[in-house]
């Protein structure tokens, strides 16, 4: 086996990528939990915090550069350094989306609104398992796994709709929460981006395995455009 | 995860293009529509003695582009390369099987000019060989060979072929000066104007770069962009980044379990350091060979 530094430079590379995972993963926990228990303080907590998940993508960045620039790495390590460039990326903006629902719950303060609890919890679960898995697929470089992925994701489409509606019903019913029920609006649809950016890593777990550059979409809306999150 | 089993159909995978990187200008040229094949080899085995150096060999060069031969030391590069102009015919018991095309022309054939091989297909080797003669007469001594006599057109041809190798403006002063003067970036430039000189079809470079230092390696590169645009190249390197940079094609050559050098894999050089079909391919240009 030769080429062992820069196969050793993948490899940190590599888990500092699951790292990062695992801490968006946390964050976005953190998040809806401080929305249940309306908490402020673990709020500001997690909007400070993400400036690690900001540094630790840069740094992950920063490594592959180098790598490029010393190891001129070709076929296979190059396409998985520049899908890894792509999942930081991809990572870090769900970082946002956990950052955007505290900010939800600093906006909502302890006013009275109804926030249909069940399905962003469910939402949360589903999405963080899908950001899971397709991690898992994404570092053991199992294109087969990555396309089975994106099913999930149709059950978080569904949970987000009905969300939808009961905040929609409930403004329609109480017209003075309208401001609120549309920070709440705001945390369903970035739970459900953060799925949809799940899906684009499995994406990239294809690219390494076949070099081909795929769109996994369960369907055809892409609201990229109208994305935020924060 | 086995619960979803679903097709790609199924999910919506909506196939958008092939990662398509190029190194030269435009689009990559279209391996299954070559415009102009130049040189191929036909079934070629090459023998030195008894030992097969070379198995069965199929390999088309396309006019007008640079190909790169890539592989490890022993794997018969240099010999196929050689064989394009019959320089393996200076090599005892050297011999052929299968054809070499040039033009449609087999150049092994009985009754083929071997000089004239040798001047429609010109040969640029590792180290510059400049001849122990004035610059003016490396590059003047070919067109001579050829009867050309005549004072003017002997300086056209060497003023053109300095100019095509970008030498010129570095040497007009100083053309009668002995070749073996001017650094060895320029002696390599020097060299490849001698081969121009004589109007080739097709340039073969053997490791052209091996023997300079980064600043000429990267004249020379630049050069071979230029006459690629008149000349059909082929070139042999041991350097991977080279043949990635300069290529539009790249052949990579292994030796097989008799030891004899086979071609393993050939296709658009964007394609050979992206995403190389064959595991061997692959474990080279990673560099995970061995």
């Amino acid at each position: 086996m030769t080429r062992e530094v820069l196969s050793q430079h993948i490899q940190q590379i590599k888990d500092e990528v699951l790292l990062l995972g695992s801490m968006i993963e946390e964050t976005t926990l953190h998040s809806i939990d401080a929305l249940k228990q309306r908490d402020i303080e673990a709020s500001h907590q997690i909007i400070e915090d993400d400036i690690l998940i900001n540094e630790k993508r840069f740094a992950i960045e920063n490594a592959i550069i180098i790598l490029i620039a010393t190891q001129q790495p070709m076929a296979h390590d190059l396409r998985l350094l520049a899908a890894i460039l792509e999942v930081d990326s991809e990572l870090e903006r769900m970082g946002d989306y956990a950052k955007g629902i505290a900010k939800t719950v600093i906006h909502l303060g302890d006013a009275e609104v109804a926030i249909p609890m069940h399905e962003i919890e469910s939402m949360a679960e589903k999405a963080i398992n899908m950001l899971h898995l397709a991690l898992g697929t994404f570092i053991s470089e199992n294109a087969a796994q990555a396309y089975q992925i994106p099913k999930l994701d149709d059950e978080v489409d569904a949970l987000y709709v009905k969300g939808y509606r009961l905040v929609v019903s409930a403004m329609i019913a109480n017209p003075s929460t309208i401001d609120h029920g549309n920070y709440l609006i705001w945390v369903l649809h970035n739970l459900e981006r953060l799925a949809d950016r799940a899906i684009n890593i499995c994406e990239r777990t294809v690219f390494i395995a076949t070099g081909e550059l795929l769109e996994l979409a369960t369907n055809d809306e892409d609201d990229s455009e109208a994305e935020d999150g924060e | 995860m086995n619960e979803f089993n679903p097709s790609i159909n199924e999910i919506g995978v909506r196939k958008l293009q092939l990662a398509r990187l190029s190194v030269g200008e435009g689009e990559p040229p279209d391996l299954d529509n070559l415009a102009e094949i130049k040189m191929q080899t036909v079934d070629l085995d090459f023998y030195y003695g008894k030992f097969k150096a070379l198995a069965n060999i199929n390999l088309s060069i396309q006019a007008r582009k640079i190909t790169a031969i890539i592989g490890p030391s022993g794997c018969g590069k240099s010999t196929l390369l050689r064989g394009f102009n019959r320089m393996n015919d200076l090599v005892p018991h050297a011999r052929v099987e299968g054809k070499i095309l040039l033009d449609d022309q087999d150049i092994y054939a009985p009754g083929v000019d071997v000089v004239d091989i040798r001047r429609r297909v010109g040969m640029v080797f590792q180290r510059p060989n400049p001849f122990p003669m004035s610059i003016h007469d490396n590059v003047a001594y070919g067109p001579r060979l050829y009867g050309i006599n005549k004072r003017s057109t002997l300086n056209e041809f060497v003023e053109k072929s300095l100019r095509q190798s970008a030498l010129w403006d570095e040497v007009k002063d100083k053309l009668d000066q002995s070749g073996m003067s001017i650094s060895g970036g320029q002696q390599q430039r020097l060299c490849i104007a001698r081969a121009l000189a004589v109007e080739p079809d097709v340039i073969l470079m053997d490791e052209p770069a091996s023997a300079l230092d980064p600043v000429s390696t990267l004249k020379i590169e630049d050069l071979m962009q230029t006459l690629k645009l008149s000349y059909t190249i082929v070139i042999v390197t041991h350097n991977m980044q080279q043949a990635a940079r300069v290529s539009d094609f790249t052949a990579f050559m292994m030796i097989d379990e008799n030891r004899a050098g086979k071609l393993v894999e050939f296709g658009n050089t964007p394609q050979i350091f992206t995403n190389p079909k064959n595991k061997q391919t692959e474990e080279y240009v990673t560099g995970r060979f061995g």
